[in-house]
């Protein structure tokens, strides 16, 4: 008698796991086999990746991606590691706010962080004559390190702060110096964490497309960005194929690189969080606060003075702004038409990440207990498409959805999945973690108290992921918001113009008067990037009170 | 009333439940006292329907409970750690099993107040869950399982988190509660004081067994096996040969395994002893225990060690003799050490 009902209830389990697969293999699965295949292909099998392999510029640019990779990571946890202490062991007036504002650049859309930086350089001299550093090297890693400076900053400070600060206190009174606490005691306990948090910052830094395109300008080339420029603008789609497949290559082996350093730093993690003892502030905090500011707040602001800046005649105007509801020849619509597009594709999107993410979440909770080798697979599936570049998706989005199954590239509907695609691993990535932390001695407890297993689900682990479900929607909403990679493979028509399509023309373009207004832009842009995580984060956070 | 029969469950090799039989009557409390890993928690699991059983029954007045869930068992069960809702007030915890049963505001909040006051928190509705200290989380936990009035109610170590002192003061207040409200209970503990002051019957689980259950003075008393005894607090387990013949002498009890509890012993002064059940030897340690001191007593012929319980002081080093009553002196089964 029991065995129909227990059939029926695992079809009703199984259905987010179909669904999320479906979604995952059409939509990511098929574009990037397409792109294999193409890369692949050619008279003779590997004929085309051998050329591309074979040829000294392309090795170049490989070379160029790896290193220049390297030396951001480098650079961005040598400046955050200071900073993820002063989190993890001070306490003092207005840390939350500060966390907070610190998350800021890591939401920011990669065309408006690299329009910050090339304000910036314009600003203070530093884009011609005697010192130029745009189009540099210089201009990629400090845009990198302003980028991932949030991350190392909660993941390493989030760790740092579990650590039981009473061993440190033991090994004071056990006579070790304040250097040799920080040596043997910390160090050996943090290590797994910076290790794993450098692995996400250079796979970041790999694959990182925007930014590179635009402040290293032609000079400078990532294998992200060569990909795009034969696609798009010499449409060899063959090379762009080829080359997405050495990336693809390199994303997989990064990936799987920062899986297993994951999984170590997550056996080492503390059971317990105890609460860290307070410590005194000192200079050390003013000093971390202070490169905080140049660091993350100094580019902001020179965009928003930028944005107001009236041109040659000096002087201070809102007429940057107002332009943007003006047509420029350059651009198939207004800016201002493109805001309210991207606005408009980043609802479903961030709806569609969230509903696909969640039932991800879910699907890979559910295989903890089982220990199924699903949820491994599953795992490894939704931890992909964050380290495979958007430009990637976009290359597959190009090469196969033009023809039965799915004949979509045309439709508007493309750019909304597109973009949910890159919020999903986001929206996973913080749903997990917090679902992980409900205890199942609570969910044991409703089912005692007579709560149904669904029921459980509703009134345990939903309330308990509200924040969660918050905080991913505010994700993936702003990651909408800020799309560039994948978007710019999509054909260029009014109705797709978004935001950071038209940032990004505006800013290749020469001349004050667009100039200004792509800053004003990106002013905006970045406004409602901030507004939507941080209405997120406060809505969550009231929730969680609430009963 | 509470039938169990033939419960078994293993993890891996080790078996957590051996066949265990148990009846609980309908307002009855029992406890199960074990060492820790004896498989009594994995039991309340099975009886919850958390676990899963390889074999064996579970039984509610009859009713085979196989096919039941969890959640429709109508049991309490009040964990260790308590796993309260900390995203939840005081209220909606206690109040969280009402709303399954689609109780209304009105009563919800009612009883809730009712068993509030019932656990000594009258007035704590409103209170977060992070600012309890750990007595008042028992009590929150205790309150939220007893607020559906569970027709079985399930306590896992419920006073293990808490320091001796607040132990022995609970210990105190749940045997009264629990008798006013007359609730059928399956409480598991570690201590066999707390065991004692709150069942009507206690079972001691050895190794996924119940080696023994009976009234908490049948147990004292006739602890029946070494293990038992040795867990129960009885030091004292001597092998007793022909002839009633111990190390240091003669007992009057047939040969076999026999505990000698620690009050069997009352002091004799001056003559020395040469008759059965008598004991002489030196004092190796004395501890003072308010009412008592307990003194470890190396005998003159065999050096055996025995645990004595004496009211009079003593000190170390002091040569002591004592007559031995043999009606506290039980025998044991040899079939279990």
């Amino acid at each position: 008698m029991a065995a129909p009902v227990r059939v029926v209830r695992g079809a009703a389990a199984a259905l987010p796991a179909v669904a999320v697969a479906a979604f995952m293999v059409l939509f990511f699965a098929w574009p990037i086999a397409g792109v294999i295949a193409r890369g692949f292909g050619g008279t003779s099998p590997a004929g085309l990746l051998g050329e591309v392999l074979g040829s000294g510029s392309h090795r170049s640019v490989i070379w160029f991606t790896a290193w220049q990779a390297a030396v951001s990571t480098a650079l961005t946890v040598a400046v955050a590691l200071p900073a993820a202490a002063a989190m993890a062991r001070l306490r003092f007036r207005g840390q939350r706010l500060m966390r907070a504002l610190a998350t800021v650049p890591f939401v920011l859309p990669t065309v408006v962080v690299a329009a910050a930086f090339e304000g910036l350089f314009a600003r203070f001299g530093l884009a011609g004559g005697g010192v130029n550093l745009r189009h540099t090297v210089w201009a990629i890693l400090a845009a990198h390190v302003f980028f991932n400076y949030a991350v190392v900053l909660r993941t390493v400070g989030a760790h740092w702060a579990n650590l039981d600060a009473r061993v440190e206190d033991q090994a004071r009174v056990l006579g070790a110096s304040r250097i040799a606490v920080f040596r043997r005691v910390v160090l050996p306990r943090l290590a797994p964490s910076v290790a794993a948090t450098s692995a996400i910052v250079y796979l970041f830094s790999f694959t990182s497309f925007g930014v590179v395109l635009i402040l290293g300008g032609p000079a400078r080339a990532t294998i992200e960005t060569e990909i795009y420029r034969y696609a798009v603008v010499r449409l060899d789609l063959e090379t762009a194929a080829a080359l997405a497949v050495v990336q693809l290559a390199a994303v997989i082996a990064l990936v799987a690189v920062s899986n297993a350093l994951e999984r170590r730093r997550a056996t080492v993690e503390p059971a317990s969080s105890p609460a860290a003892a307070p410590r005194r502030r000192g200079p050390g905090l003013i000093a971390n606060l202070t490169v905080m500011a140049l660091i993350l707040g100094l580019p902001l602001a020179v965009l928003v003075e930028r944005s107001l800046a009236a041109g040659r005649s000096g002087g201070y105007t809102i007429r940057n702004y107002t332009a943007m509801a003006e047509r420029v020849s350059l651009l198939p619509d207004t800016a201002l038409a493109a805001l309210r597009n991207s606005l408009a594709f980043a609802l479903p999107a961030a709806a569609l990440a969230l509903l696909v993410g969640g039932a991800a979440a879910l699907v890979v909770l559910r295989s903890d207990s089982r220990g199924a080798l699903l949820g491994r697979a599953f795992d490894i599936g939704l931890t992909l498409p964050l380290g495979v570049s958007a430009v990637t998706i976009g290359l597959g989005f190009l090469l196969v959805l033009d023809r039965p199954p799915v004949d979509i590239r045309t439709s508007v509907i493309v750019v909304p999945i597109a973009h949910a695609l890159v919020g999903i691993p986001f929206v996973v990535r913080t749903l997990v973690p917090m679902l992980r932390t409900v205890n199942p001695r609570a969910r044991e407890a409703a089912a005692v108290l007579g709560a149904p297993p669904r029921r459980v689900r509703r009134e345990v682990d939903l309330r308990i992921a509200a924040r969660g479900v918050a905080v991913g929607a505010g994700f993936a909403f702003a990651v909408s918001l800020g799309e560039f990679g994948a978007t710019s493979f999509i054909p260029r028509r009014p109705e797709t113009l978004t935001a950071p399509l038209a940032l990004f023309r505006l800013l290749g373009t020469p001349g004050d008067a667009l100039r200004g207004q792509a800053m004003a832009l990106a002013v905006s842009l970045m406004v409602l990037t901030a507004v939507a995580v941080f209405v997120m984060d406060l809505w969550g956070d009231a929730r969680r009170g609430a009963f | 009333m509470l039938t169990v029969r033939g419960a078994t469950v293993s993890f891996g090799r080790v078996r957590a439940l051996d066949g265990v039989d148990l009846e609980v009557a309908t307002g009855e409390v029992v406890a199960i006292l074990g060492p820790s890993g004896c498989g009594k928690s994995t039991l309340l699991r099975a009886v919850a329907g958390l676990q899963p059983l390889d074999s064996g029954e579970v039984h509610w007045d009859g009713e085979d409970l196989a096919g039941l869930p969890v959640h429709r068992r109508d049991f309490g069960l009040m964990f260790q750690e308590h796993a309260l809702f900390s995203h939840r007030d005081v209220a909606a915890n206690v109040a969280f099993g009402l709303r399954m049963q689609k109780m209304d505001s009105a009563g919800r909040s009612r009883r809730v107040r009712e068993v509030l006051g019932l656990v000594g928190l009258a007035g704590y509705q409103e209170r977060t869950i992070a600012t309890l200290s750990g007595g008042e989380a028992q009590r929150v936990a205790l309150a939220r399982s007893l607020a559906p009035e569970p027709r079985l109610l399930m306590l896992d170590e419920p006073l293990g988190s808490l320091d001796r002192p607040r132990r022995e003061e609970l210990t105190e207040e749940l045997r009264v509660l629990l008798r006013r409200i007359g609730v059928t209970v399956l409480h598991v503990t570690h201590d066999h004081d707390e065991a004692f002051a709150v069942a009507d019957r206690v079972a001691v689980m050895q190794s996924g067994r119940i080696a023994r259950i009976g009234t908490p003075a049948d147990i004292w008393h006739d602890p029946r096996h070494a293990a038992v005894a040795r867990f129960l607090g009885h030091a004292n387990v001597v092998e007793v040969g022909e002839g009633g013949a111990v190390p240091w002498g003669r007992l009057s009890v047939s040969p076999g395994l026999a505990v000698l509890r620690s009050d069997a012993f009352s002091r004799v002064d001056g003559s020395p002893l040469d008759a059965a059940d008598t004991v002489a030897g030196t004092v190796t340690d004395a501890r003072f225990r308010g009412d008592r001191f307990e003194l470890r007593l190396r005998t003159d012929p065999g050096e055996v060690d025995l645990l004595v319980r004496d009211p009079r002081p003593a000190a170390t080093g002091d040569r002591l003799g004592y007559i031995i009553d043999p009606a506290r002196i039980a025998r044991l089964d040899s079939d279990r050490s």
